[in-house]
């Protein structure tokens, strides 16, 4: 199959490294996203499998066939640009039969495909506006249009929705979705927008600082984050680090600090065995945590701990609690489900419990010390930037 | 904003606004009603004729400066508007080093008093030894164009998006199609208004002329500036008419010319 492989990629400008050492295989037919903050690369690695950068080091393969020597017009790939780069002096149809005409194609043939195309994009009746007789959404379907319209290997897509307001996007997102479940052809899209990349790709990257943090399907990468990085980026998490105490079959108790000399306990379950004595950090996703006045019924596969309510933040579909354990802070979703809360409302100040299955605590190798020094967080407490930097 | 303009501002505006259309166009206006004025003085309307305009074609003078004017307008705005573009399309280039020195060399004559170049200019020609003619007015006319076609091409290359030669790379379009299916076309509109500049600026000047052009070479102007040294200005009334209409002609005619262009490509 004709799949996008690329072999130790890398992309330097001046001294500044951009894409660093990139291998991964894209399957044939597939989704793929590249998701990560500005700067991380993603573009750059868009661009050097469209032909538009010539990479330092390595090769990019379509299949068997290598591109890395071919200019962008003699590869079968064709790109979505962000700011959809239509012709202005062309008309929609002219547009979208650019690529046609360069290879010289009949007249009747044209005709038929691009109307072929302006249908699949539902702008059959806007053939004879120019670009700047239509809406932002109009533009990228005129944009996809024209690239599909080559029959292309691969589609890639920089940022194609950045430009659209919220509603439009959701909206253009399931449209590229059908279009992709219906021409079959391999989807590259690259975006620093977690919500897209998560709802539209098969597989995606999570890039920082021009390597790949962690690949796989969007629920992987959720649920199962390899780096402090991938946990942050992609959702919100509440990080612990603690020290491995005892070892079970199924899982591991660890010993945390709450930062005012007390100790607690946690169960997790772990991918790898580490040996005991070990350092860990814990990612736990503010909405596995159950919050409640009342103490649960100890369970042997529960965890539970006391805390005390710091701050409430309404938002419309849930509510998040900020809970202090000690000196820790943790993040807490909960949803407003009647059913199953008979308390009151929680208020500020009060003792509350919070309490999760222990699988939901999820091991990341990073050691967390290097990282959130350089870490640095938004208003909302998210990561806004990212910097690992080596301890000497 | 427009609409938190208060009234008195508006009515000021307008008024103001009037009374330089006024200024612009009641000399013109006159002109115009004035070569159809039976008289040889311009002290009274005596009567309705259209004899200067026969006389005017009947004058071989005029048809030969006529005839010079416009070779040396169509050649010199061919070679400066193509010498634009090829400057432009070099300057183009951020890479070049010595891009700002250019800039400066081909900015500077727009500020150079036209005597200044009129004399230098024929001097010049006095010092090389080269006869005063048609050559010498041709070259001199394309020296003081070039600064301004190229001025009026390279602005609008600057606001060019090369995302577009991007595109069309990717739809599979070499360099040389790019050009001129996507960048020649959008340079156009700068191009034209550039071939116009040069062509109205070749067709009135008249003080380098004066000082390239030796004897025996005469443009409209030159043989205007003659004819009413002499004191008749009758016929010129006439030629001057001729030629507002035919500026208002071009004015029409480029502004579909850009379209033809393309089409055609």
């Amino acid at each position: 199959m004709e799949d996008i492989v690329l072999k130790n990629l890398s992309k330097d400008f001046g001294t500044f490294r951009a894409v660093d050492d990139v291998n991964l295989t894209i399957k044939s037919g597939e989704l793929f996203s590249f998701l990560g903050p500005s700067g991380c690369g993603k573009t750059t690695l868009l661009r050097m499998i469209a032909g538009f950068e010539v990479p330092t080091t390595g090769r990019v393969y379509l299949g068997n066939k290598d591109l890395s020597d071919l200019p962008p017009y003699k590869r079968e790939v064709n790109t979505i640009f962000q700011n959809y780069s239509l012709f202005p002096h062309m008309t929609v149809y002219d547009n979208v039969a650019f690529g046609l005409r360069v290879k010289k194609t009949a007249k009747a043939e044209i005709k038929d495909l691009v109307k072929e195309m302006l249908n699949l994009v539902k702008m059959e009746d806007q053939a004879n506006k120019y670009p700047n007789q239509i809406s932002g959404g109009q533009k990228q379907r005129i944009a996809i249009a024209r690239a599909l319209i080559n029959k292309p290997k691969v589609l890639l897509l920089d940022e194609p929705l950045a430009a659209l307001d919220l509603k439009l996007r959701q909206h253009m997102l399931i449209e590229l979705m059908n279009i992709h479940d219906a021409v079959g052809i391999t989807f590259i899209y690259v975006t620093h927008d977690q919500g897209e990349a998560m709802s539209i790709s098969d597989r995606l990257a999570v890039m920082n600082q021009g390597k790949i943090a962690q690949e796989g399907p969007p629920d992987d990468i959720y649920e199962r984050p390899t780096s402090i990085f991938s946990a942050y980026f992609i959702g919100e998490t509440n990080l612990i680090s603690g020290e491995v105490k005892e070892l079970h079959e199924d899982h591991l108790k660890l010993s945390c600090q709450d930062g005012e000399g007390k100790t607690f306990e946690i169960d997790s379950s772990f991918q790898l065995a580490p040996e005991a004595g070990a350092h860990l950090t814990l990612s736990l996703r503010p909405e596995k945590i159950a919050i409640s006045r009342n103490k649960p019924r100890s369970q042997h596969d529960i965890n539970i701990l006391k805390g005390q309510i710091e701050d409430i933040l309404y938002l419309g579909s849930h509510t998040q609690y900020i809970v202090r354990v000690g000196k820790l802070k943790f993040r807490v979703f909960s949803q407003h489900k009647r059913v199953y809360f008979d308390d009151k409302a929680l208020d500020w100040e009060e003792q509350v419990w919070l309490f999760w299955h222990y699988t939901d605590t999820w091991i990341i190798n990073d050691n967390p010390f290097d990282v959130l020094a350089d870490a640095e967080l938004d208003e909302n407490g998210n990561l806004k930037r990212y910097i690992k930097r080596s301890k000497t | 904003m427009s609409t938190t303009t208060p009234r008195i501002y508006k009515g000021l505006n307008l008024t103001i606004f009037s009374l330089v259309m006024v200024f612009l166009y009641i000399p013109i206006l006159i002109l115009i009603i004035f070569s159809f004025n039976d008289s040889r003085i311009i002290t009274g309307w005596q009567g309705f004729t259209t004899k200067y305009y026969v006389q005017l074609f009947n004058n071989p003078t005029i048809a030969t400066a006529f005839r010079n004017t416009m070779l040396i307008a169509g050649l010199s705005t061919l070679i400066s508007t193509s010498l634009g573009v090829m400057a432009a399309l070099a300057l183009e280039n951020t890479k070049f080093k010595a891009r700002k020195g250019f800039l400066a060399l081909i900015y500077t004559p727009l500020v150079i008093p036209d005597i200044l170049m009129g004399v230098s200019l024929a001097l010049l020609f006095n010092f090389t030894r080269v006869n005063t003619g048609m050559v010498t007015v041709l070259i001199a006319h394309v020296t003081f164009c070039i600064s301004y076609t190229v001025i009026v091409i390279q602005s609008r290359l600057e606001g060019f998006d090369y995302s577009l030669v991007e595109a069309a790379q990717d739809l599979g379009a070499k360099p040389h199609y790019i050009f001129w299916k996507i960048k020649f076309p959008l340079m156009l509109p700068g191009i034209i208004a550039a071939a116009l500049l040069a062509f109205t600026l070749s067709i009135d000047d008249f003080i380098i002329t004066f000082f390239t052009s030796g004897r025996g070479f005469d443009t409209l102007p030159i043989y205007v500036e003659g004819t009413i040294r002499r004191g008749t200005i009758t016929t010129i009334n006439a030629l001057s008419t001729l030629m507002i209409a035919f500026t208002l002609f071009l004015v029409v005619v480029t502004k579909r010319i850009r379209k033809i262009i393309i089409s055609a490509l």
